[in-house]
């Protein structure tokens, strides 16, 4: 049994005594109660002792059992503390949870979603406490966070881990839109666009209404898709049904016949039976364009919509071993990993690339 | 014959069947389908749970660190953050919220100060809760160099719910009958005597309905606990001054992922909830059944 094992176990036999203790408290309660007195502060004290109880019961139980192990990790320890993209998140989720169960069980490996911004104010915090180790992001650090970063002292590296592709798709019922173009995506999408009828994005295309489903503000996803159908960053129409769930959006389209929206490739996946992907077709490209799939996306073919994902890892946090074992262990495992949550390996000389930039900064 | 001075002449609740007029009974059911809109809402949605849920809710669910697999993926460090929350949550809310109650409704001065403090209680009760986020941000995590931690988070929403927690204690002992005090301070206990004797002990049973109300308002809440920093994927079960995770924020997160698989574990995860705070809530109404006292 691993040690922290034996300690949980000791605090659940010490916690046993806890009931009699209780008991006891009620008693003179109890007591107290006969002499037609009652004490607040018993309350408060059975309360707080039912609320321990609770914890140690929870808390007891088996642990996770390790897979295969290896003693280099085994003996790492300290914190590890990722935040960012909640699209870079889940693949940082589960390369943290293999590098457990391949043995470095002694770190603390803590994950947060506040976004590629939200994670890039804490990664150059002002705080130095409160500064993370990696920043996952799903766009390249912006000039006004590279100047946050200098203003702070944090000195960081960017590696590219992988491929997502942003998604345009109809309904399955929808019979007459096989592929839209660059031009056609920007007539729908720029702001001010008064199109809310299929029969305006394309000769031939039947009266019908134009509902439209995209991701809220606050995700990548808008920034990039508006980064590259409209030419700007955050410059879209905003008279759409927009979430930062896609969830929510993949519900909207499957549910309406004349629904057209956007989102990661990762949720058409998980829903190829309710939506209808649609191919992009670039620009001097030709109909009926490429749809994204795992080989479009990963050989490039599927552009503009397929975006690297990134992580950052400040210097500071390549010197603490444990942060330094982990991306190692990223390096190797990461392309195994993606397809599990939904995303695309790199392309091989992009791969090869990012590596040899992390071992030769690691060395 | 004015409605009003029919229901005077018959009242509905003498329960004899030959005064249930057309008109009682159609009241009476008016008043039973008022209930029955927020029952059935809540039996629909208790249904959908347990339907996606139940089948994901064993112990190794209970047990397990989150997981990229669905169906592996467990709810142990969020579980064990929210405990932990709650428990900081119930030892500083109920002093603090009984303290200030028992101070305003029996030792304060009645003047425009006072008056003030009352209002802007009431007032605080309305907030949003993302606003007390941002002030546990900046007063507990930055100011005071807690950290992300359980601890920050606790007290964060220790502010949120002490409003609730006031007005109900203000309440409770407001309800006390004069004439206990009085006759306290007629055979010469001190003021804080026949608080801390008389009015609180009798008080209880209503502090307590408000230390659970807000509890239960207090379990549910993530946005402030986002503001703050909270997880989403925390592989370690975290002590009072960790970083950590709570149950309604890993909830949120399945939610929103891809797979279907997370949302039946959310649907469980909202099971084991509402389970933990049934927990809570039977053991208040344990206690205060045990100290209600009648006269």
């Amino acid at each position: 049994m691993p040690p922290e094992g034996r300690g949980l176990t000791e605090a659940c036999f010490r916690g046993l005594g806890s009931p009699a203790r209780a008991r006891r408290a009620a008693q003179e309660g109890e007591n107290k109660l006969e002499g037609g007195k009652v004490n607040g502060r018993k309350i408060a004290v059975s309360v707080a002792m039912l609320t321990l109880l609770a914890i140690v019961a929870a808390a007891c139980g088996g642990n996770d059992a390790g897979g295969v192990t290896n003693d280099a990790l085994k003996n790492l320890s300290g914190d590890l503390v990722a935040d960012g993209s909640s699209t870079v998140g889940p693949i940082t989720s589960a390369v943290a949870e293999e590098f457990q169960r391949a043995g470095a069980t002694g770190v603390k490996i803590s994950v947060g979603i506040s976004g590629t911004g939200g994670g890039f104010k804490k990664f150059c915090s002002d705080q130095a406490s409160d500064r993370t180790d990696i920043s996952d992001a799903s766009r390249p650090i912006k000039d006004e966070e590279k100047a946050l970063c200098a203003k702070n002292g944090v000195e960081y590296l960017e590696l590219e881990v992988a491929t997502d592709g942003l998604s345009v798709m109809v309904n399955p019922r929808n019979n007459f839109v096989e592929y839209l173009t660059l031009a056609e995506l920007n007539k729908i999408w720029a702001p001010g666009s008064r199109v809310n009828n299929w029969s305006q994005v394309r000769a031939g295309f039947p009266d019908k209404p134009l509902k439209l489903y995209g991701a809220g503000t606050d995700s990548g996803t808008f920034d990039y898709f508006t980064d590259e159908i409209n030419g700007e960053e955050g410059a879209s129409r905003s008279d759409y049904t927009a979430s930062e769930d896609d969830n929510v959006l993949v519900q909207g389209i499957a549910g309406d016949a004349n629904a057209l929206g956007y989102f990661g490739y990762a949720y058409y996946v998980q829903n190829t039976s309710k939506l209808k992907l649609i191919g992009i077709v670039p620009e001097g490209g030709r109909p009926p364009g490429v749809k994204p799939s795992e080989s479009t996306i990963n050989d490039g073919s599927y552009k503009p919509l397929s975006r690297p994902l990134f992580i950052y890892v400040s210097k500071a946090a390549i010197a603490k071993p444990q942060v330094k074992a982990f991306i190692d262990y990223y390096f190797e495992n990461v392309n195994e990993l993606l397809s599990s949550v939904g995303y695309i390996p790199l392309h091989e000389s992009d791969f090869t690339a990012s590596k040899q930039a992390w071992s030769s900064a690691s060395a | 014959m004015t409605a009003i001075a029919e229901a005077t002449r018959r009242p509905l609740a003498t329960g004899k069947r030959a005064e249930r007029s057309l008109r009682s009974l159609a009241f009476t059911l008016l008043l039973m389908l008022c209930l029955l809109v927020g029952l059935l809402a809540l039996l629909i949605l208790l249904i959908d749970v347990v339907r996606d849920g139940a089948g994901r809710l064993d112990g190794s669910f209970v047990n397990s660190l989150d997981s990229r697999f669905p169906d592996r993926a467990g709810i142990k460090p969020a579980l064990i953050g929210t405990l932990w929350l709650m428990l900081f949550v119930a030892v500083f809310s109920f002093p603090l919220g009984v303290g200030a109650a028992v101070y305003l409704e029996e030792f304060a001065p009645k003047n425009r100060l006072t008056r003030f403090i009352e209002v802007n209680v009431a007032n605080l009760a309305a907030v949003p809760s993302v606003i007390y986020g941002l002030l546990g941000l900046a007063v507990f995590v930055r100011f005071m160099h807690m950290g992300r931690s359980i601890l920050a988070g606790a007290l964060t929403l220790v502010l949120l719910i002490l409003p609730v927690i006031i007005v109900a204690g203000r309440e409770a002992v407001r309800a006390v009958p004069p004439s206990i005090r009085e006759g306290a301070l007629a055979v010469g206990a001190t003021q804080w005597q026949a608080v801390r004797d008389q009015t609180l002990p009798a008080a209880m049973p209503g502090i307590l309905t408000g230390v659970i109300l807000g509890l239960s308002r207090a379990i549910g809440e993530a946005a402030p606990l986002i503001t703050l920093g909270a997880l989403t994927y925390v592989n370690f079960v975290p002590g009072p001054l960790d970083r950590f995770s709570a149950m309604p924020i890993l909830i949120f997160n399945w939610i929103s992922r891809p797979q279907a698989g997370y949302h039946r574990a959310a649907a469980a995860g909202i099971i084991l909830l509402l389970g933990v705070l049934m927990l809570m809530n039977a053991v208040a109404v344990f206690m205060r059944n045990r100290y209600e006292k009648r006269w």
